[in-house]
């Protein structure tokens, strides 16, 4: 609850919602490696930006670590066989995104000792930042918090920029998920090489951890292990959603706003998910390039919630299987946590480079089906963390008033669900503004494709005038 | 069980849901309200019981009729429509008339809008409205509480009617009721001021609810503490009255009463906790509150101090409900990354 007079008590904190975390079932849980399945489904296109373009054909042979997708421009990232074996199809194959898309399926060598081909482990001492970035990049890293932006092109922050800060996320604020706090837990040492070779890359001084403070314990293992020649601050920040975005963290650690359409460099900061800073220093001490992950399976719905490190093109089947399976009561599974996770009709989907957990809901979660009229009753306005007005909001989008939703900033929200989270009308806020922004996005196109249409007729029509004119003269 | 075999649900984000819902924060409101109602029934007697009984009836009647079948009723804002109506409404006015009045409440209130969340008036007082319009006599023939002094030396009798209650349309009352002013009244036409402690508690003439701040605001404080009415509206309100009745109360002492009187006087305090706090009818941005509170305590002690009613707190709570839009749309929030510096921010880069 955010509004009334509680809110004074928590020291005028006003925005945010505070769904229950639910970590409690795994966030003790050591990290545990799950043995390989007997194929891995590799989509081409694992992150934003270009899909990687195919290297293999049915019936070659890969081995755990080899290349089999190449970057398509900068803003891509190649794609590597997470587990030796014989390519057994390429093709469209179902995505956690909802559609199918094209990707490679290996039958993993039940043989195989699934160890990497002997590779060159990079030395990062004195490495320029052209060098990194580009060892980063072959390795195929992204964002591990959702996204999955290719963390090389953060490395390059805009040269009309100036980085001040490295910002590393820790909060991990989606429910149940707990995959950041298990890798800040076991494997400080990790983040904070990590933390040394972004940098080292960006030329920065100075380094932020940010983590929520429901995890004392990863607060303390950083803080114990931080090396004493980098300046690195730990910040336990406030508990509440959305904590983990960007914009939100860069203003709980340096009290600015990112100003609106803009990035963070602009203000001075790039932010890395903690996740993300371990699988490069990952990079930096064994070679290997992103061939797994660790994802938190978790929720009500599962019969033995865990943290696993899997390959990635694991499919969500055998993850759930080796969980022990679903509940009697299942009803959902997502990609992702509760608040903005992906719901999965199909298990045959594999886990991405950028899915952080499994969550497993139950009939119990299930929201209500009915709505209510809209009452006023402003909950919405102090929920939004970019202070816009949804319940304006929804009423426009219910009117088709896209324009109108524009001059309201529409194009400053996040989709993050949470006026969507404390409408006592559960009225579908979020989800319509998803809705309108791709609606804007496709008429905008649609536009576009016309004034280029009519640019052209324009263009032909002066070209055959004047041709003609050329004749009669 | 293993996975093979499941039917999987598809919804989009966010799967999770805070468990406040619109019903539940409208039966919260009509639970505060009950203290309110018993406190009213002890001060009037069963003539109150019958007054907001009838008024809630008639208004969920409506409500009913208009919706089309029994379910909207199910949120519980009719109820509040209906109870609020009744607490304003004298003990001894006709029962024909408190239904009436919560016809219209519901029927011009609320429906001629569009239904629940679409009106712009707090649909309770244009009801109340209305039956002062209509029937000025009997809005104003204000009965006296349990246990008040009688001419002949008794005193009031808990169960006995406090007017013509059972009156029917086109036929004058048939029961006599002993009568007086409200403290209102007895200071603005006679320049007699009840003690503070007296309107704290209750023990005085006035509509069915209107008497006792105490419970009013032990409601309104449990429902500030759950969020469901936004605190800023009657401490706004309140420090209105205070601070302008007090000021002008400096100015002319002895024609103009204080503050202490003032807030405790009157529908204030129902007004401020029930009415002005109704979140269809009061703005939803937090600067947006404090402009509307502060017009209504305004409007509240011009209308009382030079008006020709004693009492103004209805028709200062209807005047903002009007102002309303126009306050949402001048304190829109400021959204996140347009301050003025990150304005200077985005021109030096473009």
């Amino acid at each position: 609850m955010t509004s009334g007079l509680r809110g004074l008590f928590r020291g005028g904190f006003r925005h945010g919602v505070h769904p229950p975390d639910h970590k409690e079932s795994t966030e003790s849980l050591p990290i545990r490696r799950m043995p390989f399945p007997d194929e891995v489904v590799l989509p081409l296109s694992q992150h934003a930006g270009a899909p990687a373009a195919c290297l293999v054909r049915p019936g070659d042979r890969v081995e755990r670590g080899d290349a089999i997708g190449s970057a398509q421009g900068h803003v891509s990232v190649p794609i590597h066989a997470t587990a030796s074996g014989t390519v057994a199809a390429v093709e469209l194959a179902p995505h956690p995104s909802g559609r199918w898309m094209d990707a490679v399926r290996i039958a993993v060598d039940p043989h195989s000792a699934q160890i990497p081909r002997p590779r060159i482990v990079p030395r990062w001492e004195g490495l320029d930042a052209v060098a990194t970035r580009a060892a980063v990049k072959n390795a195929g890293v992204v964002g591990l918090g959702g996204a999955a932006f290719p963390t090389h092109v953060k490395l390059e922050p805009p040269p009309d920029t100036e980085i001040e800060l490295l910002l590393v996320n820790g909060a991990e604020c989606e429910p149940y998920l707990t995959s950041d706090h298990r890798v800040m837990v076991e494997h400080p040492e990790r983040v904070h090489f990590g933390v040394r070779i972004m940098m080292q890359c960006l030329d920065v001084d100075r380094a932020v951890i940010g983590v929520e403070m429901n995890k004392p314990d990863a607060v303390a293992r950083l803080r114990e292990t931080v090396p004493e020649d980098l300046d690195v601050t730990v910040l336990p920040l406030r508990v509440k959603y959305p904590q983990g975005a960007e914009k939100m963290l860069i203003h709980a650690a340096t009290g600015r706003e990112v100003p609106s359409g803009m990035l963070p460099a602009h203000v001075g900061t790039v932010v890395q998910n903690v996740g993300s800073i371990a699988a490069i220093a990952e990079v930096f001490e064994t070679g290997y390039p992103l061939i797994e992950r660790i994802v938190t399976v978790s929720g009500p719905g599962i019969v033995r919630p865990m943290n696993l490190i899997v390959p990635v093109g694991t499919r969500a089947r055998d993850v759930l299987a080796f969980c022990g399976g679903l509940t009697e009561d299942a009803t959902e599974v997502l990609f992702g946590g509760p608040m903005m996770g992906a719901p999965q009709p199909d298990l045959d989907v594999p886990i991405l480079k950028g899915t952080s957990g499994i969550t497993v809901l139950t009939e119990r979660e299930r929201k209500p089906e009915r709505s209510w009229p809209c009452i006023a009753c402003a909950r919405c306005l102090g929920a939004c963390p970019v202070f816009l007005n949804p319940s304006r909001l929804g009423m426009l989008a219910q009117a088709g008033r896209w324009d109108e939703m524009t001059e309201m900033h529409l194009g400053d929200c996040m989709v993050c669900g949470s006026c969507s989270y404390v409408c006592p009308s559960n009225i579908p806020l979020s989800q319509m503004f998803s809705v309108a922004k791709s609606q804007m996005r496709r008429e905008r196109e649609a536009r576009e494709r016309h004034e280029r249409a009519v640019a052209e007729a324009e263009a032909s029509r002066r070209a055959e005038e004047s041709e003609a004119a050329g004749v009669s003269a | 069980m293993t996975p093979a075999d499941r039917t999987l649900e598809l919804a989009a984000s966010p799967h999770l849901k805070a468990p406040d819902s619109t019903p539940r924060i409208m039966w919260t409101v009509v639970a505060t309200l009950i203290p309110v109602v018993v406190g009213a029934v002890w001060a009037f007697g069963p003539s109150a019981a019958l007054v907001i009984g009838v008024a809630v009836a008639g208004a969920v009647g409506t409500e009913r009729l208009l919706a089309g079948g029994p379910d909207p009723v199910r949120d519980g804002s009719a109820v509040i429509t209906g109870l609020l109506l009744g607490l304003t409404l004298p003990a001894g006015v006709p029962l024909w008339m408190a239904a009436l009045g919560g016809a219209v409440s519901i029927a011009l209130g609320k429906w001629v809008f569009g239904g629940l969340g679409q009106n712009v008036f707090n649909p309770a007082l244009v009801g109340r409205a209305f039956l002062q319009a209509a029937f000025p006599a009997a809005m104003t023939t204000w009965p006296l509480p349990t246990g008040a002094a009688l001419p002949d030396g008794g005193s009031v009798a808990w169960a006995a009617l406090r007017g013509p209650n059972l009156a029917l349309p086109l036929m004058g009352g048939s029961v006599d009721a002993v009568t007086g002013a409200t403290p209102l009244g007895l200071r603005k036409f006679e320049g007699v001021e009840t003690p503070v402690a007296d309107l704290f508690i209750g023990s005085i003439g006035g509509s069915v609810g209107e008497t006792s701040a105490l419970l009013i605001l032990l409601g309104g404080g449990y429902l500030a503490f759950r969020g469901y009415l936004d605190w800023r509206i009657p401490v706004s309100v309140l420090l209105a009255v205070a601070v302008l009745s007090s000021a002008l109360h400096a100015l002319r002492p002895d024609t103009l009463p204080g503050a202490p009187f003032m807030l405790f006087s009157g529908g204030l305090m129902l007004g401020a906790v029930y009415m002005a706090t109704d979140m269809v009818t009061s703005p939803v941005t937090r600067a947006g509150a404090w402009i509307y509170g502060a017009g209504i305590g305004a409007l509240v002690v011009i209308i009382r101090y030079w008006g020709g009613l004693p009492e103004g707190v209805m028709y200062a709570i209807l005047l903002m409900n009007a102002m309303v839009p126009f306050i949402d749309r001048a304190t829109q929030p400021r959204v996140f990354g347009t301050s003025r510096r990150n304005r200077r921010e985005r021109e030096a880069t473009t």
